[in-house]
């Protein structure tokens, strides 16, 4: 195991989860739980000091127990690294902690995860859609049950006046 | 009527004199100073504004004077995919138009979505504005481009100027 994803091991072991390394991309998945304590950890511990959020994210697996992943990126600049960090959300209870008060730079792409994929964040500071209209009513876009071509709302078009018969 | 014939003068013959309808002028004074709308959406923009610049010079059609403000122009090349969120907009400036006022639906993705036949792509600007040329291509090349724009003045040139349109045809009514 990468010596990173073993440190997190040793000082959360009940939040850690599992570790991957694939050509060099550590990726460390966590419980919902220990998620924000240990992001923490990545912050403000002198020996990870990852001080960038790259990018929040977000998968669905449909038919999986647990169905939605919620991933960051994080990379330190001084030490010019990079690790991942996952964690699994049950769809009966969508929502995880944000990471806003960390990196600051997290709340547009928190956004975007709960204007797509409908999962909501804990103590974020202005949870509202980002992509779509604030009114926008058809649900999450990214969401693998739904439809393709939308529920009709492309084809709407509000703004313009009945043809009067 | 409508032919601009010329007519000689008595003596040596040089064309002074020329005789043609008071509409012809006014269509003519019109398609030769198109000033578009800069409403670049997507990649088609890069074409567009490469049939501005140098190599291409759009403005030997008289069309090149790109304003900001949809006051001050009366062609609108809308110019890559539509987002169904930029559609209000997209009406707003056109009705921001003084008129008379042409649209042209610049390549594939603004005719008819393209590709991406998706929850938030409009499929075909002309679902809420009136289209009076549509340009193919993906994107369109500065000279399909020239194309449309050979073509609208050819329609404006065949267009009444002192007869009112219906009001069927101003109106903002989903079509």
């Amino acid at each position: 195991m990468h010596q990173m994803a073993q440190r997190i091991q040793d000082e959360f072991p009940a939040g850690f989860v599992g570790a991957t390394e694939w050509r060099g991309d550590v990726a460390v998945t966590v419980t919902r739980d220990a998620l924000h304590s240990i992001a923490e950890f990545l912050r403000h511990e002198p020996g990870m000091d990852f001080d960038y959020i790259v990018h929040v994210s977000s998968v669905d697996w449909p038919d999986d127990e647990e169905r939605f992943e919620v991933v960051w990126e994080f990379y330190s600049i001084r030490k010019r690294r990079r690790i991942r960090l996952k964690t699994r959300v049950p769809e009966s209870d969508c929502i995880v902690d944000s990471l806003t008060d960390l990196w600051r730079g997290a709340d547009f792409m928190e956004r975007e995860v709960y204007d797509m994929m409908g999962i909501r964040f804990r103590n974020h500071p202005d949870l509202r859609r980002i992509l779509m209209p604030d009114d926008y009513t058809e649900g999450y876009p990214l969401r693998k049950d739904f439809p393709l071509r939308g529920k009709g709302w492309r084809d709407t078009f509000e703004f313009l006046d009945e043809v009067p018969q | 009527m409508g032919l601009i014939q010329l007519g000689r003068h008595d003596k040596d013959g040089a064309p002074d004199v020329i005789t043609g309808s008071l509409e012809k002028a006014v269509n003519w004074a019109r398609k030769g100073s198109l000033w578009p709308m800069t409403f670049g959406l997507a990649c088609c923009a890069i074409e567009m504004m490469a049939a501005v610049s140098s190599r291409y010079d759009m403005d030997r059609f008289g069309a090149g004077v790109f304003r900001g403000s949809p006051r001050q122009s009366d062609l609108m090349i809308v110019a890559g995919t539509v987002c169904r969120r930029m559609a209000p907009v997209i009406r707003k400036i056109y009705d921001q138009m003084p008129e008379p006022k042409y649209v042209i639906s610049m390549g594939s993705c603004a005719t008819s979505g393209n590709i991406y036949d998706s929850y938030s792509v409009v499929q075909g600007v002309d679902r809420f504005v009136p289209v009076d040329i549509y340009v193919p291509g993906c994107p369109p090349t500065p000279e399909a481009l020239f194309d449309g724009i050979l073509k609208l003045q050819e329609r404006i040139m065949q267009k009444r100027v002192f007869v009112s349109q219906p009001n069927e045809v101003k109106a903002n009514f989903k079509i």
